[in-house]
């Protein structure tokens, strides 16, 4: 498999359609690798890929580090507070002493936005975006339109529906980039303390109410909200939040018959979402976990064959 | 000592002259103005037969980060800036270690300023003790120490009982209250303006509204107290429209603008992948803003040019964007970046230029300045307008590199000084 000439996976910003297509292929390929009963290639033998987790995510990091051992990869972790090599230290110097290490593959979860771009313009590893504060989480994208795909067939002419804080939401802004590029049609909705300003001109449709928001769409995707939130006049009650945007089955019935139901995780039950919704016959919530593994692995695979040189 | 500054294009609009002049310097003031004068008995010649001869200009809002920050900026390495770049003064702010709230402080900096003799150094008292906020500096001793102008910048005087007190209180020394004004409860963590980028990047943003709150409200104030108000770096459509306002009202509310937020926006931070550089407060707004304030230039709204020059060194820029310092330097890029930008395109005449940089700052300050009439004081600038020039940060005389206009090609650029008929060596 060829024509990936990118170093890093900083954004889906700067992704054309075809590299998208390109990624979504390649995981549907290694899908198979984690049905077998020896779930492991050598692919990555003899690769060193170092895990930087500056905020606290057990999902996203498990996540990566099953598709880096599937692969045959040596995974390092490294999460902020636990070593010496990023407690206290500023960022350019961590990335020096990584390059001294000179690993193959950075993967960075990082709380403030552009990170992984200050990293990737230092170091000769590739990069992945892991999630960079309320920025982009590239592989969130890859593996949402994974699983839309499979059961949809198709993105391009579907409609999306977003709903929940959509300001603070990585997830949303690597899935407005990724859908849109895919010809899908996006709406978001949720509370307007919680809706940036200028979203219209990324190109989605904007709506203030959970129907308004899902109305017809073949595809509904909840949003985790942070209950710190509250704290900051951004919502009064979580009970006022599942009162005016929580996902019902009572309100499921504006969307499209058949529509599915994503959820990035972690999931506050009772919140963004009912639990006889989470559970139910079109959440495919459990999928999505499956697929960020094969996402995973496909990006690692691909962006392991180019070098800085290269690129 | 006599020099005549001879064959050059004499820009002095406070007294309608723009075109071939001499000037004949005596005793470090201008002795006489004439189309042509005869070279006296042992003058000096400086032939500047393809240059601008302006009044001295002077940067209203620099940092010079003496005392207590001598890693970013010491008033010699600003003033020698400040001379490259064009100034024969700045006004320095007091958010200095210790904040320049006393008669000591003040002193010392002008003290340090004469010792270099590269560029006159005013500098601004704070509002208040501290810059807490709370108590009103001791503003009388500070005036006898110097002190032209009155501002607790980098903090807002958030209070509005103390900025109507600092309103009446200004009024007893007729000085200027320069207000940095910012309602740092709206949009309390940002770090760019809140608009179609910020929400791009997932960076928290800073709402143009918190300038115009408390523009509004420090206007409301002036107009019950009397005093003269000046929004430091103003950089909304609505804050000039507010200002514009009270100007029709006769109010005494002045307003200065900086070239960054006249010729770059928000979109720079995208386009430069989070440059530091492109990190200040007010940050770069939208590009309706900008093109506001190009407009308020135009009609006159607008009364001063000024850099903000916010030193910081490169190891605090080097890091996230979030955790990044506020500010940029401005001391030896704004000359080019005006003539080249603003004069060059016919946006602005050289005269009105020279209003912005010289004679508008001198009488909101209450200095002397602004003007090349015989008897003044001769602080001169010379401009080379069709001089080519790269921005070259490395080459900069200040101590600090945190621009965003490295590699900027302009035409026209500073050429000397002048303070009081002497020449300057940055
Ligand atoms: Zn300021």
């Amino acid at each position: 498999m060829s024509g990936w000439r990118r170093k890093d996976l900083l954004t889906i910003a700067d992704l054309s359609s075809d590299e998208i297509e390109l990624i979504l292929e390649t995981a549907e390929s290694f899908r198979e690798v984690s049905r077998r009963p020896v779930k492991k290639v050598p692919t990555l033998r003899g690769k060193t890929v170092v895990n930087l987790f500056f905020e606290p995510s057990t999902r996203t990091r498990s996540s990566f580090e099953i598709a880096e051992k599937r692969l045959s990869a040596d995974t390092i972790n490294f999460s902020a507070g636990s070593s010496g090599l990023v407690k206290g230290e500023g960022l350019v110097d961590t990335a020096l002493n990584l390059q001294a290490m000179n690993p193959d593959l950075i993967v960075i979860r990082h709380a403030h936005p552009g990170v992984p771009q200050l990293l990737a313009g230092r170091i000769a590893a590739g990069v992945i975006n892991a999630g960079d504060g309320a920025h982009e989480h590239p592989t969130q994208a890859l593996l949402d339109a994974l699983t839309i795909r499979q059961h949809k067939k198709r993105i391009e002419g579907l409609k999306i529906g977003i709903v929940g804080d959509i300001e603070h939401s990585r997830v949303v802004r690597s899935n407005i980039h990724l859908l849109t590029k895919m010809g899908a049609s996006v709406t978001v909705g949720g509370p307007r303390t919680m809706m940036p300003a200028g979203l219209g001109k990324m190109g989605v449709v904007v709506a203030h109410d959970l129907e308004a928001a899902i109305d017809g769409a073949d595809v509904i995707m909840m949003l985790r909200v942070q209950m710190e939130r509250q704290s900051r006049a951004r919502f009064p009650s979580v009970r006022e939040y599942f009162n005016l945007f929580g996902l019902t089955r009572e309100r499921l019935k504006a969307a499209k018959r058949g529509a599915i139901i994503l959820h990035p995780g972690p999931m506050n039950r009772g919140v963004e979402i009912a639990s006889d919704v989470a559970d139910g016959p079109y959440s495919v919530i459990l999928e999505q976990v499956a697929n960020g593994v094969a996402v995973r692995m496909a990006v690692l695979y691909l962006l392991s064959g180019v070098r800085a040189e290269e690129a | 000592m006599r020099l005549l500054i001879q064959g050059g294009r004499l820009v002095d609009p406070s007294q309608k002259r723009d075109g071939r002049f001499d000037l004949l310097i005596e005793d470090g003031r201008v002795k006489k103005v004439a189309e042509s004068i005869a070279l006296p008995r042992g003058a000096e010649v400086l032939d500047v037969s393809d240059l601008v001869v302006v009044p001295g200009l002077i940067d209203m809002h620099v940092h010079l980060r003496e005392p207590g920050q001598e890693y970013k900026e010491t008033v010699e390495t600003g003033t020698r800036a400040a001379a490259a770049g064009g100034f024969t003064a700045v006004a320095c702010m007091p958010n200095t270690d210790p904040v320049n709230d006393n008669r000591s402080v003040s002193e010392r900096i002008i003290g340090e300023a004469e010792k270099y003799g590269l560029a006159r150094v005013y500098p601004i008292g704070a509002v208040s003790k501290g810059q807490r906020g709370e108590e009103l500096a001791e503003v009388g001793d500070m005036v006898a120490g110097g002190v032209v102008g009155l501002s607790d910048d980098g903090f807002p005087v958030g209070s509005s009982e103390l900025m109507r007190r600092a309103l009446e209180y200004s009024r007893h020394f007729d000085l200027a209250v320069i207000q940095h004004a910012e309602d740092l409860t709206l949009g309390p963590d940002g770090v760019m303006h809140e608009g179609e980028y910020s929400t791009r990047l997932g960076l928290p943003g800073l709402p143009g509204a918190a300038e115009d709150i408390m523009v509004a409200r420090d206007i409301v104030l002036q107009q019950d107290c009397g005093g003269r108000y000046h929004v430091a770096h103003l950089s909304t459509e609505r804050s000039l429209e507010l200002v514009r306002q009270a100007k029709t009202r006769g109010q005494s509310v002045t307003c200065e603008v900086t070239p960054h937020h006249l010729l770059l926006t928000d979109e720079e931070i995208l386009s430069s992948n989070l440059s530091t550089d492109t990190k200040m407060k007010p940050p770069l707004r939208s590009e309706q803003d900008r093109r506001a304030l190009l407009d308020g230039l135009v009609d006159g709204t607008v009364d001063v040019i000024a850099s903000d020059h916010a030193p910081h060194h490169a190891d605090e820029k080097d890091v996230e964007f979030s955790l990044a310092p506020f500010g940029i330097v401005g001391l030896e890029t704004t000359v080019s970046l005006c003539l080249d930008r603003l004069v060059r395109p016919g946006l602005i005449s050289l005269a009105r230029l020279v209003e912005l940089l010289s004679a508008t700052p001198a009488r909101i300050l209450g200095v002397d300045g602004g003007s090349l009439a015989e008897g003044s004081r001769a602080d001169v600038s010379l401009l080379a307008l069709d001089r080519q020039v790269t921005v070259n940060p490395r080459k900069f005389r200040g101590k600090s590199r945190n621009t965003p206009f490295g590699g900027w090609k302009l035409r026209g650029r500073p050429a000397g000084t002048l303070l009081a008929g002497r020449r300057v060596e940055p």
